[in-house]
């Protein structure tokens, strides 16, 4: 079984299985919208389902380095930058809905709302923070920034799914429970590098790192 | 983009009233046996589950002067997309889990400061007046907003009618809650049961709505039924829902909203595009079945008539 997972993952079907699952919200959205089926605020609607999917594959990506080791299925790494952009293809979704029909794209009225609400000012700043990741998630940009400092950079990660969670826990007026439960899936997923880094500057000697593939 | 604009139909357009009666008069004939109802019924709702709501009973109205020349909304969206926490959180949960609730008998008790406490059967509450029509801009705080043909008349007729005493100086309404009949309420973040409040001049306002009805006929379960309150100028949560009481005092009552966080929630909660809930602008508002955003008005569009009420009064402080 488990070489068949093994075989599965390194195949060349794997990556556009994953792919085409991670399109699946967005099929599903744009199947909804062509039949007018978007509930009576289709704006909210579209800006619920893209934050949420922003959160969801956030914390997908988080879940890829915990998971490689836990299960020992080191291939996993093959799919963290695919849903990693996927989080960001959903955020400049959720971003749009926000620029368009909130804002009616004008840029300084946005920036003004940006400023003035904490719960925007977070949102936006989890945006922005990951377009540097998005840009840097080639290969090319690993060999120019240099694996340690890449991966520095892309630790900002942990930022922006704290941001996004703030963001949501603010947006709800007494309703906390979804909130909480993405947050305390983020917190898990920290948690356990923290963990894992404590353990191994314990026991330098059992510690070793998965060589980072670029794949 | 991928909104699909709507036509500019509304669904209560594309399928009238009267097929929806029709279709449920030609299934009921179909029932030779109550169960055979009870199936058929099922097997509508999943086929039409918009028509599942049309439960109301047709009322006879009377035209009102306080109406206003508004595109009334559609009505699967004014009875699909709405708060009442009590049925659980998402807009789309109180349509769902509110058919089941028990709406009869009913009796709502008016008491506190007043001459004669008496409480009233709803049968009593929908004679103790001619019902009029009232087409009201109805402002949620959470930025969308609604026209809703609502069916009733002004509390004061009601109020009038228990004479309150000259100590009384607001009105406390308080709602309907059994955790039994209300499961999902669990985990809401909100105390139940609901309660509202008003001053005695608002609620003796003529605006102030005593509301039993919509859209022609008495009000479905997940829109507050079998009575509710429509304060056109105050953000929807003012407009309390499948209310059992109303008690006259002395003192201002409290409200859930207010309860559950003050500084964002005043008592007043009159619609102020100037004065901002801490967390969101509120200059601009959403009608629902579109896609931007236009101004919101001060005092929901009703300053002319009820802006006196507040004369001299920081709308900020007393938000």
């Amino acid at each position: 079984m488990r070489a068949i997972v093994r075989k599965f993952l390194v195949g060349r079907w794997a990556k556009v299985f994953v792919f085409a699952l991670a399109l699946i919200p967005v099929v599903r959205i744009a199947w909804r919208a062509y039949r007018g089926d978007l509930t009576a605020n289709p704006v909210e609607f579209l800006q619920h389902q893209t934050g949420d999917w922003t959160l969801r594959f956030l914390i997908f990506t988080l879940c890829i380095t915990p998971f490689r080791k836990l299960l020992d299925l080191p291939e996993l790494i093959r799919f963290r930058r695919m849903l990693g952009l996927f989080a960001f293809f959903y955020v400049s979704l959720h971003f749009l809905t926000y620029l368009g029909p909130d804002q009616s794209f004008n840029f300084a009225g946005m920036l003004k709302d940006v400023v003035k609400r904490p719960f925007i000012t977070v949102g936006f700043a989890a945006f922005v923070l990951l377009i540097p990741l998005a840009l840097t998630s080639t290969a090319g940009w690993i060999r120019r920034l240099g694996g340690k400092r890449w991966q520095a950079l892309h630790r900002s990660i942990y930022v922006c799914a704290c941001l996004g969670v703030i963001h949501y826990y603010w947006l709800v007026k007494s309703d906390i429970r979804k909130p909480l439960f993405y947050g305390a899936l983020v917190g898990i997923l920290l948690v356990w590098r923290v963990v894992n880094w404590l353990i191994k500057r314990k026991a330098p000697a059992v510690a070793h790192t998965t060589p980072l593939r670029a794949s | 983009m991928l909104i699909k604009k709507p036509t500019g139909l509304n669904y209560s357009e594309i399928t009238p009233k009267s097929v929806y009666f029709n279709r449920r008069n030609f299934l009921r004939g179909l029932g030779i046996a109550g169960a055979a109802t009870v199936v058929g019924e099922r097997f509508a709702s999943i086929l039409w589950p918009s028509a599942t709501v049309l439960a109301g009973t047709k009322l006879t109205t009377v035209k009102s002067a306080y109406t206003v020349d508004e595109k009334i909304s559609s009505y699967n969206d004014v009875t699909h997309y709405n708060n009442f926490y009590e049925f659980g959180t998402d807009k789309a949960d109180p349509a769902k889990n509110a058919q089941k609730f028990h709406t009869s008998p009913w009796t709502v008790s008016v008491e506190g400061d007043v001459k004669t406490p008496r409480k009233f059967s709803l049968d009593e509450i929908l004679k103790l007046a001619p019902l009029e029509e009232r087409i009201y801009r109805h402002r949620c705080v959470e930025r969308w907003s609604i026209v809703v043909p609502w069916i009733g008349y002004s509390l004061s007729t009601i109020l009038n009618l228990v004479e309150p005493l000259p100590k009384a100086k607001y009105v406390a309404f308080q709602s309907y809650y059994d955790p039994r009949e209300m499961p999902d309420s669990r985990g809401t973040g909100l105390d139940y049961p609901y309660v509202e409040g008003l001053r005695l001049d608002e609620a003796m306002h003529p605006l102030a709505l005593l509301c039993v009805g919509m859209y022609g006929e008495t009000l479905p379960n997940q829109d507050g039924a079998p009575v509710r309150m429509v304060i056109p100028w105050k953000y929807g949560y003012k407009s309390i829902k499948s209310i059992v009481k109303i008690k006259l005092q002395s003192s201002e009552p409290p409200t859930t909203w207010n309860r559950q966080s003050s500084y964002e929630y005043g008592f007043y909660s009159n619609v102020n595009p100037n004065v901002d809930h801490p967390r969101w602008s509120q200059a601009t508002e959403r009608r629902l079945g579109e896609i931007f955003m236009h101004k919101t008005l001060m005092f929901n569009g009703y300053a002319d008539q009820v802006a006196s009420l507040y004369a001299g009064m920081d709308l900020k402080k007393f938000h």
